[in-house]
């Protein structure tokens, strides 16, 4: 290739942490033996100092961009992460790992107890947005990256991005927090809520040990994933998306799928049970529902902040988000100024509710471009 | 260059920390850190203003002058900017002292509402005015709490601020060093620029190098 075309690098791998290191969790438990499946794009510059670490959310996983192994679609945040994208792998060393308690390669309930030789169902510890981090800061050490260039999540990412703050903030120049919250709301918890009991009310589920079983609690993983499929979305973007249109000429009369938005429901279940375990589902909905990044400072969030006073942030939210609504951003910004923390803050004018920090929003893409940008030029 | 930005560039200190209210697209942040290498944050309301600011790689959060202000802590600034704005916020006495809590001096710029083409357009078409500064009609213009210079020395006064140094601005000149209490510059000036600190506890740092500009109110 002619004129310096940028030599890239893709890589993915489980890293597999010995038995003497184990990851301590807030539970006071710990997790021997755990693995960490990661992805990474680019390359790691000489004085290690290009990597940026990406937070997935709640249903998502490391395959940030590339292909995804399973579904073959692209990557979740391809729009950030590609040839001149935000984040390009020419300039940067992009890592996203499988959070602990998932289901795509990291230590979750899926995993086989090596004390036990069976799969952990419901004796897998209880895990926290803070025991994410400690895992991925452990995969950071491990892999030699003494100091990230930033660190940048959306959604139960954001949290994790926040954690890491406050938790990490000498290892880290900078951090992107989108469509995110310092804590869950009663709103939050009480989604969260339905969707366990729907797993737990599916005959399938066998108290948690339904691998042992052979079976899956398909139906109730759908259900869960489609109330919660609603909440990403607005009214708004489901009104133009389908209105009242019908699946078909008239009514059934019945209680098949009449509706569009009830057939489009139905398939996003349905697409959901083939790439989810219902267990990490639980574990990872438990672990949002915990995180409250105040209450370890008397519910003073400008505590959590103040070490971090060194780190820049870049807040961003969508207005029609009412799973994360703006308020809960303002909150953090208004903790990060009072903490003397340099902060940017936008609020991005969207009706595609909280789904929009996946989706086709120039402005997102050219925040985060600038203020990337202004990363890597260490101003 | 803006004929304000160049007297705010003249009067902040090298690698000062400024925080500039109302900072637009940010290009008097941009200014300050390139000319002055100044540790700069903006406040901007309108987010497409914002997300050029980002796009810029500036250091910029949305939100209000009026309501925003008292996040910030106290004296985390050397300076606070506003520039033009005072007289479109809601409440521009608490924003004044905002300003001067969360920064050691403010530099505060406004339409004098006592310039004599405003005074003219009152008195002989008996109108609300529309002037180079005051471009819009009475019924869509951001400015309401217009004051002349005469009633914003008196406010300074009444919060028990040292006027440091006071400028006139207008008509694409430069900016000319005035007596804020002159009678004649109510008339004359069409902007008016002030460097503010407090009187009470203003000691610990010495004036910047504008002390040849310093009016002792």
């Amino acid at each position: 290739m002619d004129d310096g075309a940028p030599i890239t690098a893709e890589d993915s791998g489980v890293w597999r942490f010995g038995p003497d290191q184990p990851l301590r969790l807030d539970s006071g438990a710990s997790i021997k033996g755990l693995e960490i499946a990661w992805r990474s794009f680019g390359t790691l510059n000489a004085d290690r100092s290009n990597a940026v670490l990406i937070c997935h959310a709640l249903t998502l996983d490391q395959h940030v961009a590339g292909l995804h192994p399973v579904s073959g679609k692209p990557g979740w945040w391809t729009r950030l992460i590609g040839p001149g994208q935000p984040l390009d792998p020419k300039d940067w060393f992009v890592l996203c790992a499988n959070v602990v308690g998932g289901c795509m390669g990291s230590t979750g309930p899926g995993s086989i107890d090596p004390a036990t030789g069976q799969p952990y169902g419901l004796t897998f510890p209880v895990i926290t947005i803070g025991d994410m981090v400690r895992a991925q800061a452990m995969l950071v050490e491990a892999m030699g990256i003494p100091r990230l260039a930033a660190v940048v999540g959306g959604s139960m990412g954001g949290m994790q991005v926040l954690q890491w703050a406050a938790d990490y903030p000498e290892r880290m120049e900078a951090c992107v927090c989108v469509a995110s919250a310092a804590r869950h709301s009663a709103q939050n918890i009480a989604f969260h809520e339905v969707g366990r009991q729907a797993i737990m009310a599916d005959p399938d589920w066998r108290g948690g040990a339904y691998a042992a079983a052979g079976v899956r609690p398909e139906k109730g993983l759908a259900v869960a994933r489609m109330a919660a499929h609603i909440t990403y979305l607005s009214e708004a973007a489901l009104q133009r998306k389908f209105g009242r249109e019908l699946q078909n000429d008239g009514l059934s009369w019945g209680f098949d799928a009449d509706f569009q938005v009830e057939s489009y429901l139905r398939h996003q279940g349905g697409a959901f049970v083939d790439r989810f375990d219902a267990n990490s589902y639980l574990y990872i909905t438990r672990a949002m529902d915990y995180f409250d990044l105040a209450a370890p400072h008397d519910g003073r969030l400008v505590e959590a902040f103040r070490p971090a006073r060194a780190v820049k942030f870049c807040v961003l939210s969508f207005t029609s988000d009412w799973l994360y609504p703006t308020a809960e951003s303002r909150h953090i910004v208004r903790a990060l100024n009072a903490a003397g923390a340099r902060t940017s803050f936008l609020e991005i004018e969207s009706d595609k509710g909280h789904d929009a920090f996946l989706l086709d929003e120039p402005v997102m893409d050219g925040a985060m471009r600038g203020f990337l940008a202004s990363v890597r030029n260490g101003r | 260059m803006r004929e304000d930005f160049r007297e705010i560039l003249r009067l902040v200190r090298p690698g000062a920390r400024v925080l500039d209210v109302g900072c637009g697209e940010g290009d008097l942040l941009e200014l300050l850190a390139r000319e002055k290498q100044a540790d700069g944050r903006g406040l901007e309301l309108e987010a497409p203003n914002v997300s050029a600011c980002l796009a810029r790689g500036l250091a910029v959060v949305q939100g209000d002058a009026d309501s925003d202000l008292d996040q910030f802590p106290t004296k985390a600034f050397d300076y606070a900017v506003l520039s033009q704005t005072l007289q479109a916020t809601r409440n521009p006495r608490h924003v004044l002292s905002e300003l001067l809590r969360i920064a050691d001096r403010a530099i505060v710029s406004f339409p004098n509402f006592g310039h004599w083409r405003v005074r003219w357009s009152l008195l002989t078409r008996g109108r609300m005015p529309e002037t180079e500064v005051l471009p819009e009609p009475w019924w869509s213009t951001p400015n309401i709490h217009l004051c002349s210079l005469a009633d914003f020395a008196a406010l300074t006064e009444d919060l028990d601020l040292r006027v440091e140094h006071c400028a006139a601005l207008g008509g694409g000149r430069r900016a000319r060093a005035i007596n804020p209490d002159g009678a004649l510059e109510n008339w004359r000036a069409e902007s008016a620029l002030f460097l503010l600190s407090r009187r009470s506890d203003g000691v610990g740092e010495a004036p910047p190098d504008h002390q040849h500009d310093l009016f002792e109110a």
